[in-house]
């Protein structure tokens, strides 16, 4: 998949910012807000593929974030669509290999697929949703540390946190290079072309790990022994409890009850 | 007391395709000096600067630091006496906040959570960041990182500061302010530079490099006046010592302001 | 090509991250033996590199398409397969955190597919048996190929086992390996030329780099078990050519499946419908296997009714609503004192 490099960069810094936020949900501990993201995940993927209206109450969840989160909500959306291409094209075979009719709306007759189909984009709206509000209220650093408390092995933790510090350098360089390139390129859209693709990634790569062996060097300078070690103040509390067991029992609740259906039928009744 | 002295002794060293980098260096810096290294480029200085924390190890010499000959034993003692910096703020700060940078020593050499957050946090308000104190690297300015890695030097408590080109890259008011904070700090200073005229704020000896040799070593006006010196070692005397702006410049047809 | 949260189920998921969160405390344990501490910086800078790599496209020739390098090959070249699987894995987390890349379930496929899939697949069972101890530049490029096409081929067809298992998607199987194999046989070819590139060209400036990393991970370490396993995927990524070979093909389809590799406009619905449904019947690979849900079974059991609806949408409503209302609130309450810094650049 290929993404225009400056809007990533923008998008990663601009995450970041949001991640510092100062709400009451930004400042809960990342170790609930991580548990809960994966319980709804799982939860909202273990629904039968003909599930729409049940997938519906879920949209509570990031609602309820956003909304005490002070997040921006378009911003969040054109995300999701900008990742939503391949999903659609997978899905999109649903409404044709599977015609039979499901739902009779009135005049309307719905076949399975078009079901299947709706439910897998609400699916995916609500697990990359998710995973992108964990991102937005907690931060990589908190998410990385709240890894690690929860068993994830050191290595691997600190490896992220090596890479998110050093992306930024990277991309920018990339960046530079690139314009460099279009600055001295004759095409009108400057693109590259294999042979200086090889040329600027060999480049990059070498000054990469030079940079990688002076880094080891201001590592070794600081007493450096082989394991790098963090502290981290981390509290888990009363209120990563309440949130972490509210929504727990929210998701657990929605997903072996039929609530929808009797609203829907309370609502009908009432309008007759 | 040996505590804080440098000594190197006839310190020779060449890369492994034999290009000889330092040609038998001798000197001695004791406690408290301000210590400026000068010369062209590729003349040695970084080279010798790694020296000075056992980064590299010497083909033949000595590298003597306080009470410890340099050996790969003695290493790590060293290491909490001798505080370097290095050229390229972002290969020094490779962790995902300031916080964590600063208490990347410390941590390493063995203190409790208390000790290391109250050695950040000493260090930080001595360079002047504390507030800064969760932002990420890529969110800082070249002058902010300077100081930042040397609150990561400082959190350590080392006795002598190493530093590698440290006014590089900054603007006018951020270069003034790292030479103010240099000159509050205490410690013994060796300071490879370019920056002939922060030398001369800063630094009351200067030894001039030329070609993997020493080739002076005394009070850093005296270097700076000898001429004949400077030109040997592809050196010029720092700008505020260069005269007249108007009169002395060197195309006169290009002065400003002639009268 | 990156799975989704969307397609998988509960069961499948978690199966594919057990495993991956296996690998990732085995090769975390490897590492950290490994007494080499320069490991750490240049695990963390490559795989910096690798995540803006893949962000850098290129024409590829002849084609007018753009390619761009997946890396799990080249990784695992530099840093061996262990750091190398960390590298990979750690990059797909960003990705998934950030760019929403597939989901946080999927996540624990992707990190199969893309990290050990290269790392303890291709690499010590292609690259470096082709390879050896002493590269040669040919070596190189077959060894890179071959590594890259087979690693890649596997990964798709991980994708397709896992979307078939989960059931949430109607492709049938080799339907949906026909539309993946091909496009991902593509994609193998790209990324092996340019590993081979980037490690001749590394090569040749700084040929230590190389010979260390190639000296680094002696081929003698290898057991049965492993090979046998490699035999099998070679087996499998056989079958599935053969059978590509073994069906017509329908040109529309293969115009269709290149142009969706790149944009996502699907041409000529009803005759791509009809060529599925060709392939499908002459398709020689487990001719007989249906993997799809039976739907006669699901007919009865009905999962939206009309009432449902209803309720879910007012539901929606409400969670809108609630939103809206706790936004607004917020910002009236407090000072936005935003004292962000903007990244400086110098």
């Amino acid at each position: 998949m290929s993404r225009k490099i400056d809007q990533a960069f923008y998008d990663i810094g601009h995450l970041d910012i949001l991640a510092e936020g100062n709400t009451p949900l930004h400042r809960l501990d990342p170790r609930a807000k991580l548990l809960t993201t994966v319980v709804f995940i799982l939860t909202v993927v273990s629904f039968g593929k003909y599930e729409i209206a049940r997938l519906l109450p879920f949209f509570l969840y990031p609602a309820l974030l956003i909304g005490l989160g002070e997040l921006p909500f378009t911003f969040l959306l054109k995300k999701v669509l900008l990742v939503s291409p391949f999903v659609i094209f997978i899905g999109i075979f649903n409404p044709w290999l599977d015609r039979q009719v499901m739902l009779q709306l009135g005049p309307l007759a719905i076949s399975g697929g078009w079901i299947s189909f709706i439910s897998l984009l609400l699916r995916f709206t609500l697990t990359i949703g998710a995973a992108l509000l964990l991102i937005a209220t907690t931060g990589f650093g908190a998410i990385c540390m709240a890894l690690e408390r929860l068993g994830a092995p050191q290595v691997f933790t600190v490896q992220l946190l090596l890479l998110y510090r050093y992306l930024f350098i990277l991309v920018e360089e990339s960046i530079r290079m690139m314009r460099a390139h279009s600055l001295r390129s004759f095409s009108a859209k400057g693109r590259i072309t294999y042979q200086v693709f090889l040329q600027m990634l060999g480049n990059l790569l070498l000054r990469t790990i030079d940079r990688a062996q002076r880094i080891h060097m201001a590592m070794l300078s600081r007493a450096f022994t082989g394991e790098i070690k963090i502290v981290r103040q981390f509290r888990f509390g009363y209120k990563e409890a309440c949130f972490l067991g509210g929504f727990g029992a929210l998701f657990l609740c929605l997903r072996l009850t039929d609530l929808t259906a009797l609203l829907g039928r309370l609502v009908l009744g009432i309008t007759g | 007391m040996s505590h804080h002295i440098v000594e190197v002794k006839d310190l020779k060293f060449h890369y492994p395709d034999q290009t000889p980098a330092l040609r038998g260096v001798s000197f001695k810096i004791r406690h408290g000096e301000s210590v400026a290294i000068v010369g062209a480029n590729g003349a040695g200085k970084s080279t010798l600067l790694l020296h000075l924390n056992g980064y590299l190890s010497p083909v033949e010499g000595q590298v003597r630091i306080g009470d410890y000959q340099l050996t790969p034993e003695t290493v790590r003692e060293v290491r909490r006496t001798v505080g370097m910096v290095f050229q390229d703020p972002d290969d020094q700060l490779f962790m995902s906040t300031v916080f964590d940078d600063v208490a990347f020593g410390p941590l390493n050499l063995g203190f409790t959570a208390e000790d290391v957050t109250d050695r950040v946090e000493k260090a930080l308000a001595t360079v002047g960041v504390s507030h800064l104190k969760t932002r990420p690297p890529y969110r800082l300015s070249t002058g902010q990182k300077r100081r930042v890695a040397i609150a990561s030097v400082l959190s350590m408590s080392p006795d002598i500061l190493v530093m590698d080109e440290p006014s590089a890259g900054l603007d006018p008011r951020a270069r003034t302010q790292l030479i103010d904070l240099l000159r509050s700090f205490q410690h013994t200073k060796i300071i490879a530079t370019h920056d002939l005229d922060m030398v001369v704020d800063l630094c009351e000896r200067t030894i001039v490099m030329h070609d993997g040799q020493i080739s002076a070593d005394g009070p850093t006006m005296q270097i700076f006046s000898d001429e004949k010196l400077l030109a040997e070692s592809c050196l010029e005397k720092p700008l505020r010592l260069q005269g007249c702006p108007v009169c002395s410049c060197r195309d006169s047809s290009t002065a400003i302001g002639q009268i | 090509m990156h799975m989704a949260d969307a397609l998988l189920s509960p069961a499948v998921g978690g199966t594919m991250w057990a495993a991956t969160a296996a690998t990732t405390v085995y090769c975390s344990a490897k590492v950290r033996q490994s007494l080499d501490d320069r490991k750490v910086p240049l695990m963390g800078v490559l795989a910096a590199f690798i995540f803006a790599a893949q962000m850098i496209n290129f024409t590829i020739p002849g084609t007018g398409s753009s390619g761009h390098l997946g890396g799990g090959l080249i990784l695992a070249i530099l840093l061996g397969p262990y750091a190398a699987f960390l590298a990979i894995a750690s990059v797909l987390t960003v990705q998934a955190l950030f760019f929403a890349d597939g989901g946080l379930l999927a996540l624990g496929c992707n990190i199969f597919h893309m990290g050990t899939i290269p790392c303890f697949f291709a690499y010590p069972l292609i690259y470096k048996k082709i390879v050896g101890d002493h590269p040669s530049r040919a070596r190189l490029l077959t060894g890179s190929l071959l590594g890259a096409v087979i690693g890649l081929q596997l990964g798709a067809f991980g994708v397709v086992m896992e979307s078939t298992l989960s059931g949430i998607s109607e492709l049938p199987f080799s339907s949906f390996v026909m539309l993946m194999q091909p496009i991902h046989l593509a994609i193998g070819i790209v990324e092996g030329f340019v590993t081979a590139g980037i490690v001749s060209f590394i090569w040749q400036a700084r040929p230590e780099i190389i010979e260390k990393a190639a000296a680094d991970q002696p081929i003698g370490t290898l057991s049965i078990g492993k090979i046998l396993i490699g035999l099998a995927a070679a087996t499998v990524f056989t079958g599935g050519i053969l059978s590509w070979y073994a069906s017509e093909h329908p040109d529309g389809l293969e115009w269709s499946m290149f142009k969706v590799s790149g944009q996502e406009e699907l041409k000529d619905t009803d005759g791509l419908h009809q060529s599925l449904k060709n392939v499908q019947g002459q398709t020689a690979f487990l001719p007989d296997y249906n993997f799809k849900g039976s739907k006669e079974g699901d007919s009865g059991r009905l999962g939206t009714s009309t009432a449902g609806l209803v309720g879910g949408f007012t539901v929606l409503l409400l969670a809108f609503a609630i939103g809206l209302i706790l936004k607004k609130r917020g910002s009236a309450g407090h000072d936005h004192a935003h004292d962000h810094s903007h990244p400086h650049h110098h």
